[in-house]
């Protein structure tokens, strides 16, 4: 019945600079069904856009490179494909929704001639044609005069109508994938609704699964079916969201429920916070990432790197702890 | 009777905007709109809106960054408007600033403890070995090591940054202290760790503050009493638990449910407004909201309306509410 439409293995990104070899992502593997949405949150730096940059190879040679790890989609693994296949599944079967809309659209050309382009690429139709498909997404994520709006300029848009621009490009084809990167992070909070709403319903009414990259949980709670939690390029857990809201396993995760400010938090008592910041990724290593932040620190968390485990139907964690035999028992704050 | 620290009597703030034709008019923005509050000492009062709404033009111009175009501002009863000079400079010990970035506002070639040192230096306070205890016992207070004191700020995480940053607004024992966004750009659990600083220093100095925020978590967490702005005017002002458990206007009803919710077990009912925030450039006299309030009245687009009380110090500034205060007075 569930069809596996991206599945993500063991893959790591690694960033060769001067300084040393700052590892981005490192181990990741997740798995994203058809017409699902998956949430990627964590803090910055600790990998969440590099994993979404690496599916889709757009990592800035020679600098960064991709040293392990597959990424099948629909079971072909994109890092194996020529570049010609490459071109033809970005835009077409996967595409990318950036934080900032403004650096995504070319300032110097028309809203309407960007979208053409995507659809020429893609499809053997007359540029007519195209024009029609393009006005009708447009229509379609709520750009009221659209045929005028065609013909104007990126900059004559506000923030949200430049993200629905972006979202109306993504629909002009057959697509199957959404990578959203921080979509609605540089938006005020009701455009931040509008687009999100939007978002939905596209995906209700074209099957269309989502990756949701956000340091916001409250945009997870909202959107997700599954959500990871990344750590210093490490997946620290993964599971559905009501099962990590309900049941999260993590230190880590933990401490990132308990310091986001609640509107029904008691504002006399004071925020429960991770100490210290995150670790600097050059000197990750052997060892457990969180080891420096963590209240429950053993000697085995310095030496030994704790494996993802699954330690209920979908639910998967690592952490020397957090085992099928062992479990932490989380300390009342 | 409460004691008023800071008030602002219809205070606005315009901008001449160059027009793009050659001899035409310069345009005017309003910025701020006839604004009008109070700030009691020792409290926190939050400011919240959306970006354009005139929140950080009202901080700046409360500290004199910006002259205002209109209205006064009493500090401790006394009007600084007009203040030049070296009476400037002695109520600028008083109130201070925290800006949302922590990269920019600091010198990157000054060390952390002349950055801090460096406000005493300016305005004459003690020599140079008592400043250095001072420093210390800052650099301290804010959660920070005296090992810091010769480093720069590059050699800091922003968390950190911050830290050094109000520890700099602490050295003149400031009354008053402006945050504009001061934790916009920090990570949640970083944001968690100076959210509680700020309430700690709160505490232990009788410090006030105004919390410019577009997070509206954020602002619960730290107000005691808040304001609401869009398109440079107050439209709702009121207690943080009277404005959250109760909102009155239009506006900040939209904006409330438009906060992601805190569970995915809960449903939030959407209650979103037609289009976007106008262009503040040549307002209309009418409501700010009008063509996007669901609840929109032939009144609205004549008059624009004025705050009014409606119970326990909670202000609104929308007809629905005039009306009935005004049926309860018949």
């Amino acid at each position: 019945m569930k069809e596996k439409l991206l599945d993500v293995k063991d893959l790591k990104t690694y960033f060769y600079l001067s300084s040393g070899i700052v590892k981005a992502v490192d181990g990741v593997s997740f798995t994203l069904e058809k017409g699902q949405t998956m949430g990627i949150v964590g803090e910055s730096g600790s990998g969440k856009s590099v994993t979404a940059s690496s599916i889709t190879r757009l990592i800035s040679k020679p600098i960064g490179k991709i040293v392990n790890g597959e990424v099948l989609f629909e079971g072909k693994d994109i890092l194996k494909m020529s570049n010609k296949e490459l071109l033809s599944i970005r835009g077409k079967d996967i595409s990318m929704i950036f934080q900032d809309p403004m650096t995504s659209l070319d300032p110097v050309y028309r809203i309407g001639e960007q979208m053409i382009e995507v659809i020429l690429t893609h499809q053997k139709i007359s540029k007519q044609e195209a024009k029609r498909i393009a006005i009708d997404a447009l229509i379609n994520v709520g750009i009221s005069d659209a045929e005028d709006r065609f013909n104007s300029y990126p900059h004559e848009f506000s923030g949200g109508m430049r993200q629905r621009v972006m979202i109306a490009m993504s629909l002009v084809g057959d697509l199957k994938l959404i990578i959203a990167d921080e979509p609605t992070t540089a938006l005020d909070v009701t455009v931040q609704a509008k687009v999100l709403e939007l978002l939905k319903d596209v995906q209700k009414k074209t099957n269309t699964s989502i990756l949701m990259i956000t340091h916001n949980l409250g945009v997870v709670w909202d959107m997700c079916d599954t959500v990871m939690v990344m750590y210093a390029g490490k997946t620290v857990e993964y599971a559905k969201v009501k099962e990590l809201y309900k049941n999260p396993l993590h230190p880590y995760t933990w401490g990132l429920l308990d310091s986001m400010p609640k509107l029904s938090q008691d504002s006399n008592k004071p925020l429960i916070t991770i100490e210290g910041s995150p670790p600097d990724l050059r000197l990750t290593g052997n060892f457990c990432n969180f080891h420096y932040r963590c209240p429950y620190v053993q000697d085995i968390c310095r030496t030994k790197m704790p494996e993802l485990i699954e330690v209920d139907e979908g639910h998967f964690v690592s952490c020397h702890f957090q085992t099928r035999e062992n479990t932490l028992e989380r300390k009342e704050v | 009777m409460k004691d008023v620290i800071l008030k602002v009597n219809n205070l606005s703030q315009k901008f001449k905007i160059k027009s793009k034709k050659l001899f035409d008019k310069p345009k005017i923005l309003k910025a701020v709109n006839n604004v009008s509050f109070e700030v009691y000492r020792g409290e926190t009062l939050g400011i919240i809106g959306e970006s354009g709404c005139g929140k950080s033009t009202l901080g700046r111009t409360i500290i004199k960054l910006l002259n205002p175009t209109e209205g006064e501002i009493l500090y401790n009863g006394k009007k600084i408007n007009d203040l030049r000079g070296s009476q400037l400079k002695s109520i600028r010990k008083d109130i201070q600033i925290i800006f949302q970035d922590p990269y920019s506002s600091l010198d990157p070639r000054k060390t952390t403890g002349y950055l801090i040192e460096e406000p005493m230096i300016i305005h004459n306070i003690d020599d140079s070995k008592k400043r250095r205890e001072k420093v210390e016992t800052l650099l301290k207070e804010v959660g920070l090591d005296v090992k810091h004191y010769n480093r720069y700020p590059h050699e800091f995480s922003g968390g950190q940054r911050q830290r050094i940053n109000i520890a700099r607004a602490l050295a003149l024992d400031p009354k008053l202290i402006i945050c504009d966004e001061p934790v916009s750009a920090l990570d949640v659990s970083v944001q968690a760790q100076v959210l509680n600083l700020f309430k700690d220093l709160q505490k232990k100095h009788g410090l006030t503050y105004i919390f410019i925020s577009h997070d509206l978590s954020v602002v619960k967490y730290i107000s005691d009493r808040i304001v609401i702005m869009y398109l440079g005017k107050i439209v709702e002002i009121g207690d943080n638990e009277s404005i959250y458990s109760d909102p009155k206007h239009p506006y900040t009803l939209a904006l409330f449910s438009a906060i992601p919710p805190e569970s995915p077990f809960e449903k939030k009912e959407k209650l979103t407004l037609e289009g976007e925030i106008p262009s503040p450039l040549n307002l209309p006299k009418d409501c700010p909201l009008t063509g996007r309030c669901p609840h929109e009245m032939a009144i609205c687009s004549q008059k624009n309306p004025e705050l009014v009380d409606v119970g326990k110090s909670h202000k609104v500034a929308c007809f629905l509410y005039q009306q009935k205060g005004n049926e309860k007075n018949e």
